[in-house]
């Protein structure tokens, strides 16, 4: 039964899916919706189960003195102070006159919300700039044909995307110019490629949702 | 000539000065051009509005129950009014009203250049009439100075009803029945004993090979399972995966860890850890904190698995599910310290740069082949030849569209709109 009623459940579900998605009609255009509530339903007591973990692992590393202990106590005063902020602004959001929401702007848990956790988040996203510089740099070394014409390429769309490139070449009539040259890079070779590796998803997407509903795969449960 | 004997050198200038001063009255009252200037109105009282100014109505309207839905929306399209070139159409305005004779009420509006409007108000079962009007108006301070409007004759009634098929999806009912069928067929044949032959897929072939790498060096692999959720099937496609590698890793008794940023990712990845381990005979092996959970922030996931990484030094790292912009950012990092590295998603936009940081990617349909590959089963292998065949059906569309195209048939155009 351990495994029957999972699968069950998967090919009704996925089967009902299915059929809303080509039947509009009562009761099957309530069908997404339905499953779509019970999966934000279990996904939320399910963050308990996430949140418990991360708290016992980061307790027991601290007890037990493992390597790196120190990240593990930032990690638990870190969603301490969060935590105990996010309730004491909502309660007294709630006995306010008017009442306010502990993430309204003013609020304790703004503050460390756009003082602490947008920059960390920012820089995050920041280092993606030199992790694309050093990315390049590898990609475009010119080892063989294909590296070199992916180089080429990639000179004439950096190039053709600044004003610059067009400076150059504005001695050539308007449709011989580079940035003229980038805009069909990026329209017909460029194109054509993400269309193909698009068709070969969808594909997959198809076979793989088709075996998953008719229990030919089951490794997903934890028993195959 | 002063300019006081102009006018009131004798009775006839007096007569003229007092007539100037009337046209000038009547010109501000709007009294005199009335019947060209439209009338001052602050309210919405349409019916007031004056007919001089009055736009032509839009031509070739047509109201119909949109196809295909569960019912309560009504199409509305017509021609654009001849006096839209003129500018005297600003909007169009949409009424309805249960009965031809009326009250008809506004229901919505459209600007100049659309054609049409949906209505999707209207009651299941229950015949609305419409009628479509040009409007013009001129507006200060957000207040209507002047408005007239040209209304259309009543079309109707029609009704929204409820649908047991989208028509509008029947191209990709055809497809999904001959995909579906082709996988199906091949699946029944692979399991009556046809051996079917499937192209080597480098990255898949290397799986075995890097796990053998981290049990070499004596360094645990890591698995970064994408961050989406369980109801994401690059997620599920990952799960499969991650059992078949940490099988590999249970066998070579190697540590697997496994970062996650979903709680639900979280419960079924420690079930395939622990379930790899029981498998090859090692339960005591499996260690509860091997999967654990991160953060559900994106940047915050991508900022702990770096930390990770640098400080925990992996021999191999896996990446594969639905990843975004920390695509990037982990497969540098992982890059940087020396890891073997083995990528997968579907997200077309992350495959260039996995492509450029780790050593094998699994490039989009290689992702959701990659679990049956693995397995080696008959049936499984079946499905990756259904796969095969949809994509030669797509092939000899594409050329066939290309030619007819070429040719100037718009056949690929036509099958596209329906």
């Amino acid at each position: 039964m351990k495994r029957e009623i999972p699968v069950a459940i998967t090919f009704i579900v996925g089967t009902a899916y299915l059929i809303a998605y080509f039947i509009p009609h009562e009761p099957f255009n309530y069908f997404e919706n339905w499953f779509n509530d019970w999966f934000a339903v279990i996904a939320a007591f399910a963050i308990w189960l996430g949140v418990l973990n991360l708290i016992k692992i980061s307790t027991i590393k601290i007890v037990r003195k493992s390597p790196d202990w120190p990240y593990s106590v930032l990690i638990i005063v870190s969603f301490i102070i969060i935590v105990f902020f996010g309730f004491y602004e909502g309660y007294r959001g709630l006995y306010a006159n008017p009442h306010y929401s502990f993430r309204d702007p003013g609020t304790s848990f703004d503050w460390l919300y756009v003082n602490v956790y947008t920059p960390l988040s920012a820089t995050m996203f920041a280092l993606l700039a030199f992790f694309v510089a050093s990315a390049s740099y590898r990609a475009f070394r010119a080892r063989n044909f294909e590296a070199t014409l992916l180089l080429l390429a990639a000179f004439l769309v950096m190039l053709g995307r600044v004003p610059v490139g067009d400076i150059l070449t504005s001695w050539l009539p308007h449709q011989y110019q580079l940035s003229q040259w980038a805009n069909w890079i990026m329209h017909v070779p460029n194109t054509a490629g993400q269309r193909a590796i698009m068709i070969g998803i969808a594909l997959g997407l198809v076979s793989t949702s088709l075996r998953i509903i008719l229990g030919l795969e089951r490794s997903y449960l934890g028993n195959d | 000539m002063k300019l006081n004997n102009l006018f009131f050198s004798s009775n006839s200038s007096r007569f003229s000065l007092i007539f100037l001063l009337f046209i000038m009255i009547l010109l501000i009252n709007g009294s005199v051009f009335g019947q060209d200037k439209p009338v001052l109105s602050d309210s919405l009282n349409y019916d007031s509005i004056i007919t001089a100014s009055k736009p032509l109505p839009p031509v070739d309207i047509r109201v119909k129950d949109e196809p295909g839905d569960a019912g309560g929306v009504i199409d509305i399209s017509w021609k654009p009014s001849p006096d839209e070139k003129n500018g005297k159409v600003k909007e169009y305005l949409i009424f309805r009203s249960k009965s031809k004779s009326g009250p008809f009420k506004e229901v919505g509006n459209s600007t100049v250049g659309v054609t049409s409007y949906m209505d999707n108000k209207a009651d299941l079962g229950v015949g609305f009439y419409y009628k479509v009007a040009s409007f013009n108006f001129a507006k200060e301070n957000g207040n209507y100075l002047w408005k007239s409007m040209g209304e259309s004759e009543v079309y109707g009634p029609v009704k929204s009803t409820a649908q047991w098929f989208n028509i509008k999806r029947l191209n990709i009912f055809i497809g999904i029945i001959v995909l579906c069928g082709a996988i199906i067929y091949f699946i029944f044949a692979a399991k009556s004993g046809k051996s079917f032959y499937i192209r080597k897929i480098a990255g898949i072939e290397e799986v075995e090979n890097a796990v053998g790498r981290a049990t070499e060096m004596g360094r645990s692999i890591y698995y970064i399972p994408g961050i989406n959720d369980m109801d994401d099937v690059q997620t599920l496609a990952s799960m499969t995966i991650l059992g078949r590698v940490a099988t590999f890793a249970a066998e070579n008794d190697t540590r697997i860890d496994v970062p996650v940023s979903r709680s639900l990712v979280m419960v079924t990845a420690k079930e395939m850890v622990r379930e790899a381990y029981s498998k090859v005979g090692r339960p005591d092996s499996f260690r509860e904190d091997q999967v654990r959970y991160l953060t559900d922030d994106q940047f915050g996931y991508a900022a702990a698995v770096d930390g990770l990484f640098v400080r925990e030094k992996p021999a191999t790292i896996f990446m594969i599910g639905a990843f975004f912009a920390e695509s990037l950012i982990i497969a540098e990092t992982g890059n940087s310290i020396g890891a073997i590295q083995i990528a997968g998603t579907a997200m077309p936009a992350q495959l260039p740069f996995f492509v450029a940081a780790c050593d094998y990617t699994l490039i989009g349909e290689e992702l959701f082949a990659a679990s049956a590959y693995l397995s080696r089963e008959p049936k499984l292998l079946g499905s990756l030849k259904g796969q095969d065949f949809g994509k030669a059906v797509f092939l000899i569309a594409i050329i066939i569209g290309v030619i007819l195209e070429s040719f100037g048939i718009p056949f690929s155009k036509f099958f596209m709109a329906h």
